[in-house]
């Protein structure tokens, strides 16, 4: 147990620093991929051609395409194409952080799913809904704002919930590009101490406690977005 | 094709003094290969209330949705408060409004009612009637509550005002919906069948208050299969047969003595 201990020379600061890094690349992560994904569901839902045929390439290549092979390759070729632009434009290559090229790769990755489930959950908006806003002189941002995304909510929280949970254990693949999350971190330690099992049994219940916390925020989440929403508990 | 046209021209004045609200001319509106609106014109000054009756697909929704381009109009001549709307073909010859901060500013002074009432689901009944006045409008949020207050008061709803929409009963979100309405302080009100959603024994508090507004002096244009109502607080009445107005005037002639044979067959049949 003393391995586990949170003052060296236990493990148990680095694995907290890890899960730490594990939280913070899965919120950015899901933050980007939220933004992605209202600007994908708006793209396909009202764009023009062009526009709809872009963002159906991405939903459809990212969605098709394992997400390791993906991170490997938006990790190691995403870097080198930035350095390369960078070069070319006469600039000193820079070293990308792994903290910020995790949440781009994942946040990614996570747009395209979020892109379905907005949509999915604008589409369920009872129309007249809509038609009033238009009716009453809203212009598109001040629709989006006010009326769009507030009503989409309720239909879009379990389907982002989920990727709120994906998220944060995607984080894991990053350890193939050596980012120390929790994953990683875990491997280091036990590889050290060869308290394999000890380790991961660890770094397992960190990762069931995040979900557990993140339930009860999504609950409450969903709690409010249905606020006008009567209960479907029946009486 | 009249569509360019000029912007806010002067409210010409009738002959009794009241100024111009709405004036409609040689509205086409297509979908399509179907043309459902073949040249309607129609004109409404302050304090008109003017009810479009006609049968099921006759165009009345279409209409009164062209008035504030909910459907764009294909061609034709729409005018508000005196200020036309401009209209432009966009790249598939589709005819679009030309200017969408004008159409914005026409929509906020144009209070429409719905069928389905639409209210929004994930705003309370007083938020739903402040939404457009702060949002829109640009209205103080004290002064646009207070507001609010007044209009749930006259519609008798003040103590459902912090209810959600989902929680009211149909005839209760319509007053909500017609209260929404009133808060922008309307031109013009559209209402487009507003009871037909409705039970029975719920159209009758619906019609009270909006047979007051129209006895108040209230400008609006009112799609209404309810004929007696109709009769009552109409101050003309448009009849419209497959996208043209067949006959119209004064409820005690369309309904007392109407001319066309299909306007007697509609009445008959409709009881
Ligand atoms: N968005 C649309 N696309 C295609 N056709 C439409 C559309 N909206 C209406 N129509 C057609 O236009 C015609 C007129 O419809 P409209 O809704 O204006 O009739 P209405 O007089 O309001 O009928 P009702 O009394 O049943 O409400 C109908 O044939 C309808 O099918
Ligand atoms: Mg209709």
């Amino acid at each position: 147990m003393e391995l586990l201990s949170p003052v060296p020379p236990g493990w148990g600061g680095s694995l907290l620093r890890g899960l730490l890094s594990s939280v913070e690349i899965a919120v950015g992560a899901f933050g980007l991929g939220l933004l992605i994904g209202i600007c994908g569901a708006y793209g396909k839902l009202y764009g023009g051609p062009i526009a709809k045929d872009l963002w159906a390439v991405y939903t459809t290549i990212v969605r098709a395409v394992p997400e390791l092979v993906l991170i490997l390759l938006l990790y190691f070729a995403g870097t080198d194409l930035i350095n390369r632009v960078l070069v070319m434009a006469g600039y000193e290559p820079i070293n990308i952080s792994g903290l910020v090229a995790g949440i781009l790769v994942l946040g990614f990755v996570q747009g395209a799913y979020s892109t379905e489930v907005i949509r999915g959950a604008i589409l369920a908006i009872p129309q007249g809904q809509i038609e009033a806003a238009r009716a009453y002189g809203m212009s598109p941002i001040l629709m989006l704002k006010r009326i769009t995304l507030p009503a989409m909510l309720p239909f879009a929280i379990p389907g982002l919930a989920n990727l709120w949970l994906i998220a944060t254990k995607d984080t894991a693949l990053l350890a193939v590009v050596g980012f120390n999350e929790l994953t990683l971190t875990t491997r280091v330690a036990a590889g050290a101490t060869k308290a394999y099992f000890t380790f991961f049994i660890a770094a397992g219940a960190l990762y069931l406690l995040l979900t557990l916390v993140s339930n009860v925020f999504i609950r409450r989440i969903e709690r409010w977005a249905r606020r006008g929403m009567p209960s479907t508990a029946g009486a | 094709m009249s569509m360019a046209g000029t912007a806010a021209n002067p409210s010409p004045l009738a002959q009794d003094g009241a100024a111009e609200a709405l004036h409609i001319e040689s509205l086409h509106k297509k979908f399509g290969d179907l043309h459902v609106l073949k040249g309607v014109s129609l004109s409404a000054r302050d304090g008109d209330v003017i009810a479009i009756i006609g049968g099921s697909g006759s165009g009345k929704s279409t209409l009164l949705r062209c008035i504030n381009c909910l459907e764009n109009p294909t061609s034709g001549v729409i005018r508000v408060n005196g200020e036309q709307i401009r209209l432009k073909a966009d790249s598939h010859g589709h005819t679009i409004p030309a200017d969408r901060r004008q159409i914005e500013r026409i929509r906020s002074r144009l209070g429409m009612v719905f069928q389905s009432f639409n209210l929004w689901s994930h705003l309370t009944l007083l938020e739903n009637v402040i939404e457009v006045p702060v949002h829109v409008l640009g209205v103080k949020r004290d002064k646009a509550i207070a507001e609010a207050q007044t209009l749930l008061d006259r519609v008798g709803l003040a103590e459902k005002r912090d209810v959600y929409p989902a929680y009211l009963s149909g005839g209760q979100q319509q007053r909500g919906a017609i209260a929404r309405a009133l808060a922008i302080q309307p031109r013009v009100m559209l209402f487009d069948e507003p009871t037909s959603a409705l039970d029975p024994e719920l159209v009758g508090e619906v019609l009270k208050v909006i047979g007051d507004l129209a006895r108040e002096g209230r400008t609006m244009v009112l799609v209404t299969h309810e004929m007696k109502f109709a009769r009552e607080v109409a101050t003309h009445v448009v009849y419209l047969y497959n996208g043209l107005v067949e006959e119209e005037g004064p409820p005690e002639e369309i309904f007392g003595a109407p001319k066309s044979e299909r306007l007697k067959q509609f009445i008959r049949s409709i009881g």
